[in-house]
């Protein structure tokens, strides 16, 4: 077992760093006020290639593996949660079931421009009765010729309004079984911005990572040409799911990042900060903080890595990808919180910007599967 | 068009300068970079390769190590890199340095050198040039703009309060500034791609046309009493004379009141 990275990633890892602290950091605080969607920034990664990381060249990406791809997502939420998680989403969730499931003309058509980042992508399963309980998706694709003709209508999804192309799930058939239970039959399609009857409903106002556009999405006898099916009528579930153990790679790399990024200003901070004539890194109860949110980011550092290996050797990294997660995003909550409390008053003015990494934390909890969802797949792989 | 590009690894003092108890560098506790004014250098020889289709060869002398910024350059986009480095090319001074800089590049065709104006742990500015002067080549200092017309270099000269428009004919020799550009970033698939390109080693055997007495410490003439930060310059002073002749007096005076003269 060897916990040393390669020179290559030493370097990807200095390269995404340097990116995010000259690129990314100083339009942080602007970002989550003003709320607006950071596309210079988006156009930057695209030119060096961060749109596309783990996408083979032959598609138009950089070829690299997941674990270079998690350093990315990592190192940008250090700085800024927001531009971590338009990454992610556009990555793990649009371009990786494209990759995985799409057909070559689909992937020709759209993962090539999402690899190259001419295009932006997000991915739709969420819906106003349908979160954790994929079963209460009321979206549905009905085959009529040529097309399917989409009705319904997703919520919370990220890139909303910014985004060019986006996997939607949609039930496509209702089965009763012997028990005389309806189940819904999903399948995954690929749905393109402009597309008539597809629109965009509210824009969400968020606790965090405010400049990521956040959307509902509104489908009226939307017809998706029966080409942009992806991975088979009746897939929809699997695929879904498999993207998100990706998508919670991504999202635990961005909790990690968030917790080192707290972490490292208030070590900044606790040295210069000077109460009853010495710096508060001098007591023992800042010590003691210090060092209990260290090992919990280096914990958390560890299963991200290993999950993102997993994804790199495995063909299902369920529970991999659920640990890191659910670890890195209560650490990433944790972190954060203590964060603020060790830089008293300060830690609560938006200036110091530990208040907002807070604020960014909490949706790690959340999004891609709450913790609870995790710890669900976590315990049932233990009990089957 | 074929450009070679020196650059050199110094250590980041951008976290501050550590020195070690004998006042020499700790290089060992600073983090490595390539020199910001060597990648601004490369950034301008890229974007010849960009414009021109240029080839761009990276140089660079140093220990092993030092393969690192070639490896950098590989994954901005350069297209060859060479190591020179030979135990008995330990300790040099810009004398020896340029020699054997001079030395490696008599074995490579090229209309263009670029080098950075100076170094961050030297900051002497004189290796460029001193390697123009061993190949019998122009060289143009300072380069805040540069570019190409015909067989030529034209190269917009920073100068302390104005800028010289310089012309020379190729193969010539150009030191950059940071200010030249803003370098590009490596990509992650160039990072990866760059660890599979071979680097070229050369060694004291490589080296055409180079003296013995010329090379390493016991060819450097400058002897290092104490290193020290960087000293901050004072703001100045300014002084407005009424004629030639009193603004000479005052110099003269100030000179003498230092007891320079």
């Amino acid at each position: 077992m060897d916990f040393q990275l390669s020179k290559e990633h030493e370097m990807a890892r200095s390269l995404f760093r340097d990116f995010a602290e000259k690129e990314v950091k100083p339009h942080a605080i602007d970002v989550d006020e003003t709320e607006v969607f950071p596309r210079e920034t988006v156009s930057k990664m695209q030119k060096y290639g961060f749109m596309g990381i783990a996408i083979p060249k032959e598609y138009g990406g950089q070829g690299c593996d997941p674990l270079t791809y998690v350093m990315c997502v990592e190192e940008l939420a250090k700085v800024c949660g927001t531009t971590a998680v338009i990454v992610s989403a556009h990555s793990s969730l649009c371009a990786d079931p494209i990759m995985m499931y799409g057909t070559e003309e689909q992937k020709q058509k759209y993962l090539v421009p999402l690899a190259k980042g001419e295009k932006l992508g997000a991915f739709g399963l969420t819906e106003p009765g349908a979160g954790t309980d994929a079963q209460g998706v009321q979206t549905r694709a009905v085959l009529d010729g040529d097309s399917y003709v989409l009705n319904g209508s997703k919520c919370f999804i990220t890139n909303g309004k910014e985004a060019d192309i986006y996997i939607i799930i949609a039930y496509t058939d209702l089965q009763v079984d012997a028990k005389g239970r309806k189940k819904k039959i999903f399948s995954a399609f690929i749905v393109e911005k402009d597309t008539p009857g597809f629109t965009f409903g509210t824009k969400e106002n968020k606790m965090g990572i405010r400049g990521s556009s956040t959307y509902e999405l509104i489908f009226q006898d939307c017809r998706i040409p029966k080409e942009n099916l992806l991975g088979g009528e009746g897939n929809g579930f699997k695929i879904a799911m498999h993207t998100l153990d990706g998508g919670r790679i991504g999202i635990a790399a961005q909790a990690l990042g968030i917790a080192e990024g707290a972490l490292e200003r208030t070590v900044a901070y606790v040295k210069e900060r000077q109460q009853f004539g010495r710096s508060i890194a001098q007591f023992q109860n800042t010590q003691f903080q210090l060092a209990n949110m260290k090992v919990q980011v280096e914990a958390a550092q560890m299963l991200v890595y290993k999950a993102a290996m997993a994804k790199a050797t495995q063909s299902k990294y369920s529970v991999e990808a659920a640990e890191a997660k659910l670890f890195a995003a209560e650490v990433a909550m944790d972190v954060t919180t203590k964060a603020v409390q060790l830089h008293g008053g300060y830690g609560y003015i938006r200036e110091y910007e530990v208040e907002r990494m807070m604020r960014d934390a909490k949706i790690t909890e959340i999004y891609e599967g709450t913790s609870e969802v995790q710890r669900m797949v976590i315990s049932g792989d233990m009990l089957k | 068009m074929k450009v070679v590009v020196c650059v050199k690894q110094v250590p980041d003092t951008k976290g501050g300068v550590k020195f070690k108890p004998d006042g020499t560098l700790d290089r060992a506790g600073m983090l490595a970079i390539m020199n910001p004014d060597d990648k601004a250098g490369l950034e301008a020889a890229l974007r010849l390769k960009d414009q021109y289709g240029a080839e761009v060869t990276v140089v660079t002398m140093g220990l092993p190590k030092a393969e690192a910024v070639l490896r950098e350059a590989f994954a901005m986009g350069a297209d060859k890199g060479i190591l020179v480095t030979d135990r008995v090319l330990g300790g040099a001074d810009t004398w020896a340095t340029s020699t054997t800089i001079a030395g490696a590049l008599r074995n490579l065709d090229y209309d263009l050198i670029i080098t950075g104006r100076q170094a961050i742990d030297g900051d002497t500015a004189q290796v460029g040039p001193q390697i123009s002067e061993h190949l019998g080549i122009p060289v143009i200092s300072y380069a805040e703009d540069l570019k190409i017309e015909g067989d030529s270099v034209v190269v917009k000269r920073q100068y302390d309060d104005r800028y010289h428009m310089v012309k020379a004919k190729m193969p010539c020799l150009v030191t950059a500034l940071s200010e030249l550009n803003e370098p590009r970033y490596m990509t992650p698939g160039g990072i990866f791609d760059a660890f599979k390109k071979e680097v070229t080693v050369w060694g004291r055997a490589d080296l055409k046309d180079v003296k013995d007495s010329d090379i390493g410490m016991k060819g450097s003439p400058t002897q290092i009493a104490k290193a020290s930060d960087r000293v901050k310059k004072g703001a100045g002073e300014k002084v407005t004379p009424d004629s030639p002749a009193e603004a000479v007096d005052y110099i003269v005076g100030k000179l003498a009141e230092k007891n320079v003269i």
